[in-house]
């Protein structure tokens, strides 16, 4: 039976995430740990994270996630980051003043701005909270049996603008484009909750645990 | 395309079942809290929310063990409110499997709080309940103020001013509930709905009064509220969830179907 590392570097609710990989999968063995051997020892790795990104890659570094995190993805083991768990494999983000994140992946997060707006002027709340539709730029494994536009759950303030755009594996518009997910050999990343976004979300992560790290 | 508008379902939870007032007095049971979550969850939808109504220590924890198993079985957001006092309480609420934590009463006891709150949680999870009634008479510009203890005690504070003030020390959401409506059915003081998601730049779930399917299209349109929750009409089954979906959708509002 194969195992999930749910990296574990106190930010956020973990507890989510590991009852939605147990459903999907009874049986996976689910580890919440930030422990090296535990996650070196998992079969796929998940990172996950929710908050302000400078208290995140703090973390990040005081308990050594970073390298876990580099470890993981060199291994060629499947590799899935949500959330801030995406963010953070960007070079760079703009929160908090400007926060150098882990570099995996060439690109800036962005703020969506204090006066977002529509193209026909209406006036967009930030956070970007709730249900959007994600349209799928090619064919994935993670993406099997969900259809294109399908909605998932957002709650962010701040958007990832990926260099490599061929790289992006979805996109979402809130006022503007964004990318909100990233693909590359074993590792796939997403912006939007799978584990709170119901039927579509869940098969994402079982997706995730029948992969087998291949594009 | 764009963000669609939530319905979120509300349940009142006491001593582990799900209650339901008119004007907060008038309790008919509604059966298990999880069971009911499961039912809209999949119905389609798109948060819960539990509001703990219980005031004993025993209840409390009921409530702790009605997350955790709502969280293994739901899977979409769930807020939980009612009783949250402390930087323990979110904590406990978080542990169990919420996504979000409703502050009310102890945001006006101890504004501090919720900014103590959103740095040690992140803004997405803080969410502000505001339960405002109607102060100024007829004739008179609107004006609103907030109430605490289920809307029996007035406070004198503008219930505009509180929400904006609020947001800025880290709400991330507002949940406001119009006193006058709530439980009765008339639909949502639309009023203070727009006159508060105009102030703030946070999503603001509209909340009390709903009886029928046009009070949540009302909500979205002219309250222009970003989510709408409503109890009753669904508890009782008078409408589902795709039949207020359906519904929103015939009128132009962007729903998740």
């Amino acid at each position: 039976m194969s195992s999930v590392a749910v990296i574990d570097y106190g930010m956020g609710n973990l507890h989510s995430v590991a009852k939605a990989l147990e459903h999907v999968m009874p049986g996976v063995e689910v580890m919440v740990t930030a422990d090296p051997e535990k996650v070196r020892s998992a079969d796929r790795v998940l990172l996950p994270g929710v908050g302000a990104i400078r208290d995140c890659m703090a973390e990040i570094r005081r308990l050594g996630v970073d390298k876990e995190v580099a470890e993981a993805i060199a291994s060629g083991k499947p590799f899935l980051g949500i959330c801030v768990g995406y963010q953070a494999l960007m070079q760079r983000s703009e929160e908090n003043g400007g926060v150098d994140c882990l570099g995996h992946f060439e690109g800036t997060v962005r703020f969506f701005g204090d006066d977002l707006k529509e193209r026909d002027g209406e006036r967009l709340k930030v956070p970007h909270m709730g249900w959007n539709e994600v349209h799928q730029n090619f064919d994935h494994p993670l993406w099997h049996g969900i259809d294109d536009g399908s909605r998932f759950y957002f709650v962010h303030s701040y958007y990832v603008d990926a260099v490599e755009k061929q790289r992006v594996a979805g996109n979402c518009h809130y006022g503007v484009d964004f990318d909100v997910a990233i693909a590359r050999d074993n590792v796939f990343a997403t912006q939007f909750h799978p584990e709170k976004s119901h039927t579509v979300g869940l098969q994402l992560l079982k997706n995730f645990l029948n992969w087998d790290g291949k594009p | 395309m764009a963000l669609a508008k939530r319905i979120i379902p509300c349940l009142d939870v006491e001593n582990g079942r799900v209650v339901k007032g008119v004007q907060f007095v008038d309790i008919r049971d509604a059966g298990d809290p999880v069971e009911v979550a499961k039912r809209y969850d999949e119905q389609g939808a798109d948060e819960i929310t539990f509001l703990d109504i219980t005031a004993t220590h025993e209840g409390r924890d009921t409530m702790v063990h009605t997350v955790e198993r709502m969280a293994s079985q739901v899977f979409i957001p769930l807020t939980v409110g009612g009783g949250i006092r402390t930087v323990d309480d979110i904590r406990t609420m978080l542990n169990a499997g919420a996504d979000k934590v409703s502050i009310n009463s102890a945001a006006v006891f101890n504004p501090d709080f919720v900014r103590e709150a959103a740095e040690k949680f992140g803004s997405q999870c803080i969410v502000v309940a505001i339960d405002a009634k109607k102060v100024s008479q007829p004739g008179e510009a609107d004006r609103w103020e907030i109430f605490t203890h289920g809307g029996r005690k007035p406070t004198g504070i503008d219930a505009v001013e509180w929400a904006k003030k609020m947001v800025k020390l880290g709400a991330g959401e507002i949940l406001l509930t119009s006193m006058d409506q709530d439980g009765v059915k008339n639909g949502y003081d639309l009023g203070v709905t727009r006159a508060i998601s105009e102030a703030v730049n946070v999503p603001v779930i509209a909340s009390g009064g709903v009886g029928n399917l046009d009070h949540l299209v009302a909500g979205c349109i002219e309250g222009k509220a970003d989510a709408v929750l409503a109890a009753s009409i669904f508890h009782f089954n008078e409408y589902s969830i795709p039949e207020a979906k359906q519904y929103m959708k015939e009128h132009g509002i962007e729903v998740r179907l």
